[in-house]
């Protein structure tokens, strides 16, 4: 068999290939985005789209599954949470073609507004869950997902993690089998779908008798494996965990659990009578070890050695069990005291010069989730709160009926057009409905930039990238009712800095939109030809090194400390420099220097 | 059971936007390729923007662990020096460092708060000894080639050299194949001149 090397979200999307899904639906989030990206590439058997949102990509897979065939709805950690509506109550009515949310974590945070467990989805919504390791179990437990589903009429979590999901690892291919099933609509099932009172009581009883037989599943489940070696000590985990922990300690007996929900309890009591010492090793909460707590075992070691929180890592495996044994290697320097590098605004972004001009405006700016949110670093420092998908707008809202007109002038709220739409109509609908006053900027670079440019219904692509609508920003504000709607272009910084004042000030809602400001790597719109010149370059005769320039915190422009004169007798204690390599030439440092010293580049 | 596996930890470090993905994807085909099982991580997203990227990459008979394990880097590739630098500990006591001869000023040094390190090659060599650290003219071997992006692929050629039993060819199908057409010649150009820079 032909063994490829395939990074954890291709695989789950060549599983679900090879399961003969035929419809998948997502909404981009790391650590997630790869996997529609990836069908949508190279599968064209399966219907693929972005959808507006991740519960709407789980309404999606729900309705295909209920006309009978397979699918699937993939989304990060927080997504879950917007889906959740509609999962909790699929639960209930089960499935007819396989169903199968993938949900991937992202412990440490790399990329994400906080740092949830989504086991507890699994418990909470009462339907399995399935927990990869590597990119072959992605493959493997995908294929599973999809058949557990339907012997056990449930929907059914597969969750991976960053770890999982943007690990390569190799994966032995297979071939593609659709399964035979009828597909077709029935209304004599409204019994068992149509979830009113009635019917979900009937419904309640079903799923538990249904997990008491995932329950005795699990203890047969062959991705349920246990290794019994040294038995002295062993290890229950599952997933990357399982992985750290077997890397550090190959010679004790595991407990390597593939289904994380329903627990094998069989197969646990089994392990604890076989092992002397039993541990606990899982990344952030302590799901496993409350319940085989409550199961009544004595466990050696859980959560009071592992950390609860951020990433595990093989070293931390090891130091937890070893304690004072650990020896920890040679540390050569203290590298924490190096400059940090955060991520930044690339170079040209059309987010930089609408955040120096609202941190000029001196607002406290309502943010929300996207590349944005970068705007939050030093010097710029001009995004004051970052809560989910939307807040933004709803937050600044209420702050203004709190303040009154007190608050005028004071604040904006901001979000991209991905999460414009994804989250931010119902709140925008509520200000001019309950007479608000509050300002929303929607920040349209024209694509889902920070996942890495997915295509949404503003952007004029589907997921295949064939044409379609494009979402009208201005008649979505007039549908809903806002009366002040104007547009800036965020590279005029002086025209962007008066219309944003003059709106904040209103004493009615306004919804401002960045206009013709595309991503800078968004290639399709040739984000580069807006600029008159190539690049910029500071004129040596003229920088006093007032370092005004550096407050916009663009890549290519540094601080040379070098006392000099300026040509007209200035002195100065060093001088700007731009980098010609990472200059785009958007002209935001030429507007910002009071020296004219910031000269275009002329090829 | 642990002294039976073989594995090599490579760990890569860089600026967001470099191409280290690039660069440990043509390395994950090559390995694979040979026959090794190979493992890799990297994290996406925001974390990317300009920020500091870093890859680990395993191969060998038997491989569990994605990450490696810290302080147990067979090799550090430098893309970007004081990248490199920020990850000095994670080298083995005998390991080797390959640096890419290329400065990017982080914020903190843009803006003149901090400054530079100096002599980073230097700082390796005190610690390792001057025949375990390898520094490329990556950027300017870019450039002579027309195109600054492809000091990644420089810097996979460079590195090439440490594995000596894998073919030239091996290499230049994983280009072939990981590469849009447009862009193979330049960056098989650019492997090559990094393999001849420390050939």
């Amino acid at each position: 068999m032909k063994r490829v090397i395939m990074q954890g979200n291709e695989a789950i999307a060549r599983g679900a290939w090879e399961a003969g899904v035929k419809v998948a639906a997502a909404y981009p989030g790391t650590p997630s985005s790869e996997i529609l990206r990836n069908i949508a590439e190279k599968y064209p058997e399966i219907y693929a789209e972005w959808s507006v949102n991740e519960m709407v990509a789980v309404q999606v897979a729900g309705g295909a599954s209920l006309a009978g065939v397979r699918a699937m709805a993939s989304m990060k950690h927080v997504g879950m949470n917007v889906a959740s509506d509609a999962f909790m109550t699929l639960s209930y009515t089960g499935v007819k073609g396989g169903l199968v949310i993938v949900i991937a974590d992202d412990p440490y945070s790399h990329s994400s507004q906080n740092e949830q467990d989504s086991r507890h989805w699994a418990r909470f919504g009462k339907a399995p869950m399935l927990e990869p390791s590597d990119s072959q179990e992605c493959k493997d437990f995908t294929k599973l997902a999809f058949e557990i589903s339907e012997e056990f009429d449930t929907p059914v979590l597969l969750r991976s993690e960053t770890r999982v999901s943007h690990c390569d690892s190799l994966v032995e291919l297979g071939e593609r089998i659709e399964p035979n099933r009828k597909i077709g609509l029935d209304r004599k099932e409204a019994s068992k779908y149509n979830m009113i009172p009635i019917y979900v009581r009937q419904r309640r009883l079903v799923v538990e008798e249904r997990m008491k037989k995932l329950e005795e599943f699990a203890n047969s489940f062959k991705y349920n494996i246990m290794e019994i070696n040294d038995t002295r000590y062993g290890i229950i985990s599952s997933g990357v965990s399982y992985l750290y922990a077997k890397e550090v300690f190959p010679e004790w007996s595991f407990l390597k659990l593939g289904m994380v929900w329903p627990l094998p309890k069989k197969m646990i009591n089994e392990f604890f009578k076989k092992v002397k010492k039993v541990a606990i090793v899982e990344e952030l909460d302590p799901f496993l070890e409350t319940e085989i707590r409550a199961m009544g075992h004595r466990i050696w070691h859980g959560k009071d050695v592992i950390p609860a929180v951020y990433e595990l890592s093989p070293e931390i495996v090891e130091r937890a069990f070893k304690g004072k044994r650990y020896k920890t290697p040679k540390t050569r320097m203290d590298t924490s005291s190096l400059p940090k590098r955060p991520p930044n605004l690339c170079a040209g972004c059309s987010h930089r010069p609408l955040f120096y001009v609202l941190k000029k405006l001196g607002l406290f700016v309502f943010g929300d989730i996207g590349c944005y949110a970068l705007a939050s670093n030093p010097p710029l420092e001009a995004i004051h709160v970052t809560i989910c998908m939307g807040a933004g707008v709803g937050m600044a809202h209420g702050a203004m009926k709190a303040l009154g007109k007190e608050g005028l002038g004071k604040s904006c709220a901001v979000l991209g057009d991905s999460t414009f739409l994804h989250a931010g109509l119902p709140p925008l609908m509520d200000i001019p409905y309950n007479k608000g006053n509050s300002t929303t900027i929607v920040l349209d670079n024209m694509i889902t930039a920070m996942t890495g440019q997915q295509e949404h219904p503003g952007s004029g692509y589907t997921a295949r990238l064939e044409p379609t609508i494009a979402v009208n920003y201005d008649e979505i504000g007039k549908a809903l009712g806002v009366k002040s709607i104007r547009h800036v272009y965020p590279y005029n910084l002086k025209e962007t800095m008066e219309i944003i004042k003059e709106e904040v000030n209103k004493d009615e809602p306004s919804l401002i939109i960045c206009k013709d400001s595309p991503c800078i790597l968004l290639r399709r719109a040739k984000p580069l030809e807006r600029f008159k010149y190539p690049a910029y370059r500071v004129n040596e005769e003229k920088c006093r090194g007032c370092k005004a320039c550096l407050e916009i915190n663009c890549p290519p422009i540094s601080f040379i400390r070098e006392e000099g004169v300026t040509k007209d007798g200035h002195k100065r204690k060093g001088r700007a420099f731009i980098n010609r390599d990472q200059c785009v030439g958007c002209s935001v440092c030429e507007q910002v220097c009071k020296f004219e010293a910031i000269e275009p580049v002329v090829n | 059971m642990k002294k039976d596996r073989t594995v090599t930890n490579i760990f890569l470090a860089g600026v967001g936007g470099q191409g280290t993905i690039l660069a440990s994807n043509i390395m994950g085909h090559v390995l694979s390729t040979a026959g090794f099982e190979v493992k890799k991580a990297e994290v996406h997203g925001m974390a990317q923007r300009g920020g500091d990227v870093v890859t680990h990459f395993r191969f060998g008979t038997k491989i569990y662990s994605p990450l490696i394990k810290y302080g147990d880097a067979d090799y550090l590739i430098g893309f970007e020096l004081l990248e490199g630098l920020r990850y000095i500990n994670w080298l083995k006591n005998d390991g080797k460092v390959i640096l890419n001869n290329q400065k990017m000023y982080p914020p903190a040094v843009n803006i003149g708060e901090m400054s530079y390190p100096d002599d980073i090659p230097g700082i390796f060599r005190s610690h390792f000894g001057k025949n375990n650290v390898y520094v490329v003219e990556g950027l300017e071997i870019a450039r002579k080639l027309g195109n600054i992006q492809v000091a990644n692929v420089v810097m996979v050629g460079a590195f090439s050299n440490f594995l000596p039993d894998l073919k030239e060819e091996l290499w230049l199908e994983a280009i072939r194949n990981l590469v849009p057409e447009r862009f193979q010649d330049l960056n098989i150009k650019a492997f090559q001149e990094g393999r001849r820079a420390l050939g």
